[in-house]
């Protein structure tokens, strides 16, 4: 749903603009895009809100693809049709890939340190807080949900316990919760429309 | 065996990368078992530790994970089984996210595009949630290194609720704690 309040928003200067914005926030993330993808895109930058942020990552996630390189298209096809598109997904994997491609062709000589092998896994642990911060600030988005607060947190909650603690295949967990997720909107919405 | 490939076989390992594209829901990662069946199994370009050692370094270094499969392309025919291998996982799965990702838009307003985007918020927050979960595990588990790594995470959660520092320094910060042995 478009809210209400929409606030002049802020947009990428240029083609240039996103390609640097996406290549910054690609560089960053160790063990994982997302997390900085959202500080970077709504927080810092405002170019999108936090419920854009969920809607696109929702979209992505049920597509075949790396979900981040998805939404990275989305976003730039948003802004500048195919040509922010494509410049969004050079941002996000032109300088990450050339650094890669370097660690491999030398790789071996450093695996074995233990001072590397150490600051991996204080990258590591950084990388996990980031991404629970990320989920904590994102469920504040879920108040102007339709299906009220009381629900969300339900599907919120069944949806860490089934894929955290019960471990079920992602698959099942998007078809079955996603779908009754969808379905229950879907209902609260007819409701609505037919008392308006 | 760098670059010891003929332009056959890196048309092979183009199309395979092609088909695996469009089956990579949740991420590439998830075709990694079958990659590892015909790379490492079947065609024997691959040993298991180059495979592994592959998915571990792209994990490693920053950006997105897909990463791993151009460096799997580089281990099998250098430069252009990397180009090969990144253009073959990203371009079908691409052209239709950009598809639908389309048709979508033009339909924000329809009641199913609504309540698809409603009622998959919570699970996509709860999803994000587990995520956050599963990686914090292995630290939590390891008894010698419990309280430096959850101090760790609960100052990177605070200092994301409460300022707007760029993530780089948090990671750089645990870098170096990790590397001092800290954590």
């Amino acid at each position: 749903m478009p809210p209400a309040d929409a606030a002049p928003r802020a947009v990428p200067a240029s083609l240039l603009d996103l390609f640097l914005t996406f290549s910054v926030l690609a560089l960053q993330g160790f063990g994982g895009v997302l997390a900085v993808a959202q500080r970077e895109l709504v927080e810092r930058k405002g170019w999108l809100t936090r419920e854009e942020f969920l809607d696109a990552y929702s979209v992505s996630q049920l597509l075949p693809g790396p979900n981040i390189v998805n939404m990275a298209l989305m976003l730039g096809d948003r802004f500048f049709g195919w040509r922010g598109a494509l410049a969004a997904i050079g941002g996000m994997l032109v300088a990450p890939l050339a650094i890669v491609l370097v660690l491999a062709a030398s790789y071996g000589r450093f695996a074995e340190q233990p001072m590397v092998a150490g600051a991996l896994r204080g990258m590591g642990a950084v990388a996990a807080g980031l991404m629970v911060a990320m989920a904590f600030k994102l469920i504040g988005g879920l108040r102007s949900n339709p299906m009220g607060t009381a629900v969300c947190l339900a599907f919120v909650l069944a949806t860490v316990l089934a894929v955290a603690v019960l471990r079920l295949p992602l698959v099942w967990v998007l078809c079955g919760l996603g779908g009754l997720g969808w379905c229950t909107a879907r209902w609260v919405l007819w409701r609505r429309a037919r008392q308006a | 065996m760098s670059g010891a490939l003929s332009a056959a076989d890196l048309a092979d390992l183009f199309l395979r990368f092609l088909a695996l594209s469009l089956l990579s829901i949740g991420g590439a990662m998830s075709t990694a078992p079958e990659m590892h069946r015909y790379f490492v199994g079947e065609r024997g370009w691959l040993s298991d530790a180059e495979f592994t050692a592959s998915v571990a370094l792209a994990q490693a270094a920053p950006g997105p994970n897909v990463l791993f499969v151009p460096v799997l392309g580089y281990q099998i025919a250098g430069l252009f089984g990397a180009l090969a291998a990144l253009v073959g996982i990203l371009l079908p799965s691409t052209l239709l996210s950009l598809g639908v990702s389309r048709w979508g838009q033009a339909r924000r307003a329809t009641p199913g595009v609504m309540a698809f985007t409603s009622g998959f918020a919570p699970v996509t927050v709860g999803l994000l949630l587990a995520t956050g979960w599963v990686l914090a595990l292995p630290f939590v588990g390891d008894p010698a290194q419990r309280y430096g790594a959850l101090a760790l995470i609960g100052l990177t959660v605070l200092a994301m609720l409460r300022t707007r520092l760029a993530p780089i320094w948090l990671i750089l910060a645990g870098g170096l704690a990790g590397a001092f042995g800290l954590v």
